[in-house]
């Protein structure tokens, strides 16, 4: 194996990652906003309701209010629709290859050699929407694949055949 | 598994049930007279041969050990019920003596800690009369547990790492623990213990488990596509003399191949590992902690009140001065303690059977040795008051260890670090050590998110103590010391930036990162099992990534922080070649970066 010249810039300068090739289901948008609705309720109901039903709520309990609903009705209009753009999965011959995330954004590449387990789970969110995310565990401490926001059948066929990749290839995977 | 008549060696169990089946086989003594010889070869008679310190200085010889079909269920060393309990009692102890010495006299605090001690001691029997193991040929099993049973199996070609422990305790019965480590995994645990056989077993059984791994490993080798290129097995014939400067001149020696030692001017970096500050901190919240407890009431002691006393009549200036000086003899002699406990007879060797052992403690000895074929890379760690005396550690990245591994994956304690460079390089056996590459330099936008990074948080923290100081609680002369921090974070900003760097050298992903500690690590590529591409908002728009490579182990994943895109995306590809071709195209020219500044950049760096 060669080395790389630290004077040659390190390659092609505009050597670039492709986004993969398959989006996730559409109604992933749905699910995302019902999360997110969810966690910013549990955030400013039990504000609203101090203020409500107290009337000795400390000064800036209203500005406070105000900033998780601002911030809270921004995160649901915008992340959905964003993540949706970004959410992308592909499954080559000898790899598994994800790009996740909106404001962070992460591209991960797991060779089908290193794979441990493959498994499909459903939220209660998920099972009403008909969704499932494929989880691709590799050796590596630095945590396992996820595939969010699928059709509960190709999901499915997505376990099925990376199960079965997986076990064409000998060896610990580590 | 057969039912053998088991005969109890000393101190043993009764003799047994006649063949009883299952998990709670034959009760075969640790020194178990077995049916055959292979039996009498794992485990012989130990009591008499055992006048060794625990780890003996050269592991017995092989050969005794080659048939690994010792296949019975084995007890721990009895001595073990006696041993553990005292252990656990001691640390008990040490609060009882602080309770006694704060809390005065109430006599309760006896009875409690009898009633402890008679629990402790009942335990320690049903735990060795419930625990048997067993070596099969293809696994090790451990039964455990009484209430709830607990089976335990590790596949033996999955064990890279053996660690023997003998807690002070354990040395006194001439015991030890031995811990078996596989790695990360999905579907066994990570690790197993044996608390605790006798040091004679010990080393048999850290030689047959190893031995055995390595020839699953090899197997594992010529099957997986995956596997690199095995790292150098036939080199092993060929190591350097063990003495005090083991050096690659090639001429071979029977014994061990030492490769490090303790040196005594190493003791200098002591007190600059804060080592000593965290001790006394653990002790004192502990204690405290237990105190509050107990319900002890800490103020009711006229010791702690006459200390008080005697304190608060000084003068301020004495006070400080007081103060200063018992903070700096804490801080060095609690570090010299601890470096002493801890790395006392430091030793890294070579062994011949492809491990290497790392030998060290004072009151807790300690020898871990680790499957050479599974070391993926090193890790040289400077601390930055290490870094000021050009001081550093080293740690093995090794899969084997879990994640809480604690300082199991130790190669070089704190030491000159150009001793830290040359133990890279011979346990690599790659010369110069991939530590010393020379590194890349990052673009320039990576210094300005250094920056941003440490001053914006600092300017916050600052208007905060601006606001406290104007409103009132704070005075003025605090607002200004404050500002001090400015130039801190600047400084800790640009040195950050100075130490990030990425090299691909011969077989080794080299990065660097970290100011208060910096790390740069060394990996095996052929111990990359992924990548994983990151970038925030501000990082696509500065044209930097964070390209980290994931791997089974040490920490699992290694980042190379805030490199350009496509720099990062060339060396991960040339690192695993054919992985990320795939997913690779060459888009539009990144607008912000202009790797014609990053070369001048470079062209100062050292090399």
């Amino acid at each position: 194996m060669t080395s790389i010249d630290p004077s040659s810039g390190g390659g092609p300068a505009d050597l670039r990652l492709r986004a993969p090739e398959h989006r996730v289901a559409p109604r992933a948008i749905l699910w995302w906003s019902l999360q997110a609705l969810i966690g910013w309720l549990v955030v400013t109901l039990p504000q609203a309701g101090l203020l409500l039903f107290t009337d000795d709520a400390p000064i800036g309990a209203m500005w406070a209010l105000w900033a998780c609903v601002t911030v809270g009705v921004l995160h649901v209009a915008i992340m959905p629709s964003w993540r949706y753009r970004v959410h992308r999965w592909e499954v080559a011959a000898d790899a598994v290859y994800t790009q996740t995330g909106w404001l962070t954004q992460e591209w991960r590449v797991a060779p089908a050699s290193r794979i441990q387990t493959v498994d499909a789970k459903r939220g209660p969110l998920q099972q009403l929407l008909g969704l499932s995310t494929v989880t691709v565990t590799t050796a590596s401490a630095a945590g396992p694949l996820h595939i969010e926001g699928l059709e509960h059948q190709l999901a499915a066929t997505l376990v099925e055949e990376l199960t079965a990749t997986t076990q064409a290839v000998p060896g610990d995977a580590t | 598994m057969t039912g053998p008549e088991g005969t109890a060696p000393g101190g043993g169990p009764t003799p047994d049930q006649p063949s009883p089946q299952g998990p709670t086989g034959p009760h075969l003594g640790p020194a178990g007279v077995g049916p055959s010889q292979q039996e009498d070869a794992i485990s012989p008679p130990k009591d008499e041969d055992v006048d060794q310190s625990p780890f003996g200085p050269d592991a017995p010889p092989p050969p005794e050990l080659s048939d690994p079909d010792v296949d019975e269920w084995r007890r721990l060393d009895p001595r073990i019920i006696a041993a553990r309990p005292l252990g656990e009692a001691a640390g008990l102890l040490w609060l009882l003596v602080v309770a006694l010495f704060v809390g005065g006299d109430n006599g309760w605090q006896l009875r409690i800690a009898g009633v402890v001690i008679v629990i402790l001691g009942v335990n320690g029997l049903i735990r060795w009369l419930t625990t048997r193991y067993r070596i099969t040929e293809d696994q090790v099993l451990l039964h455990t547990g009484w209430v709830f049973r607990k089976h335990l199996s590790v596949p033996r070609d999955r064990i890279r790492t053996v660690d023997l422990t003998s807690p002070l305790l354990h040395r006194v019965f001439r015991l030890v623990v031995v811990t078996v480590g596989t790695g990360h995994s999905a579907t066994s645990p990570d690790e197993l213990s044996l608390n605790a056989v006798t040091a004679a077993e010990a080393e048999q059984l850290r030689v047959l488990l190893l031995q055995r791994a390595r020839a699953g490993g090899e197997a594992a080798a010529t099957k997986g596509a995956a596997e690199g290129a095995p790292p150098d097995g036939d080199e092993v014939g060929e190591t350097s003399p063990a003495g005090a400067t083991p050096r690659e001149d090639g001429e071979p020696v029977p014994p061990p191949d030492q490769l490090s030692r303790l040196r005594r001017s190493w003791l200098r970096f002591a007190p600059l590992t804060l080592a000593g500050l965290a001790a006394f901190g653990v002790l004192f919240g502990t204690s405290y902690q237990a105190l509050e407890g107990l319900n002890v009431e800490i103020t009711d002691s006229s010791v702690l009140a006459g200390i008080q006393e005697w304190v608060t009549a000084l003068p301020a200036p004495v006070l400080v001065a007081v103060a200063a000086l018992s903070f700096l003899v804490v801080m060095v002699g609690g570090a010299l303690v601890v470096y002493v406990v801890r790395y006392w007879k430091y030793e890294l060797s070579r062994e011949h059977d492809g491990t290497l052992r790392v030998r060290r403690g004072l009151l807790t000895t300690r020898s871990v040795s680790i499957e050479e074929k599974r070391l993926r890379g090193v890790e040289v760690v400077e601390p930055l008051l290490l870094r000021s005396a050009k001081g550093g550690s080293a740690d093995a990245i090794v899969t084997g260890f879990g994640a809480l591994s604690g300082d199991r994956d130790l190669l070089l304690p704190p030491a000159p670090v150009t001793e830290a460079h040359r133990v890279a390089e011979l346990v690599t056996r790659t010369r110069p050590a991939p530590t010393l590459t020379g590194l890349a330099r990052h673009p320039s936008a990576a210094r300005r998110r250094r920056l941003v990074r440490t001053v914006v948080p600092t300017l916050g923290l600052l208007g905060g103590l601006a606001w406290a100081v104007v409103e009132g609680p704070v005075p003025v002369w605090a607002g200004y010391l404050g500002l001090v921090a400015l130039p801190l974070a600047v400084l800790l900003g640009v040195d950050r930036y100075r130490n990030l760097g990425n090299q691909l050298a011969d077989r080794y992903l080299v990065g660097r990162r970290g100011s208060l500690v910096r790390r740069t690590f060394a990996l095996r590529t052929d111990g990359i099992i992924g990548w994983k591409v990151r970038r925030s908002l501000f990082q696509r728009r500065a044209g930097l990534a964070t390209v980290v490579a994931t791997t089974a182990a040490g920490a699992g994943h290694y980042e190379i922080q805030d490199v350009d895109v496509a720099r990062g995306l060339a060396v991960a590809e040339a690192a695993v070649p054919g992985l990320l071709t795939p997913f690779l195209t060459e888009g539009p020219r990144p607008p912000v970066e202009h790797h014609a500044d990053d070369l001048s950049e470079r062209d100062g760096r050292r090399n």
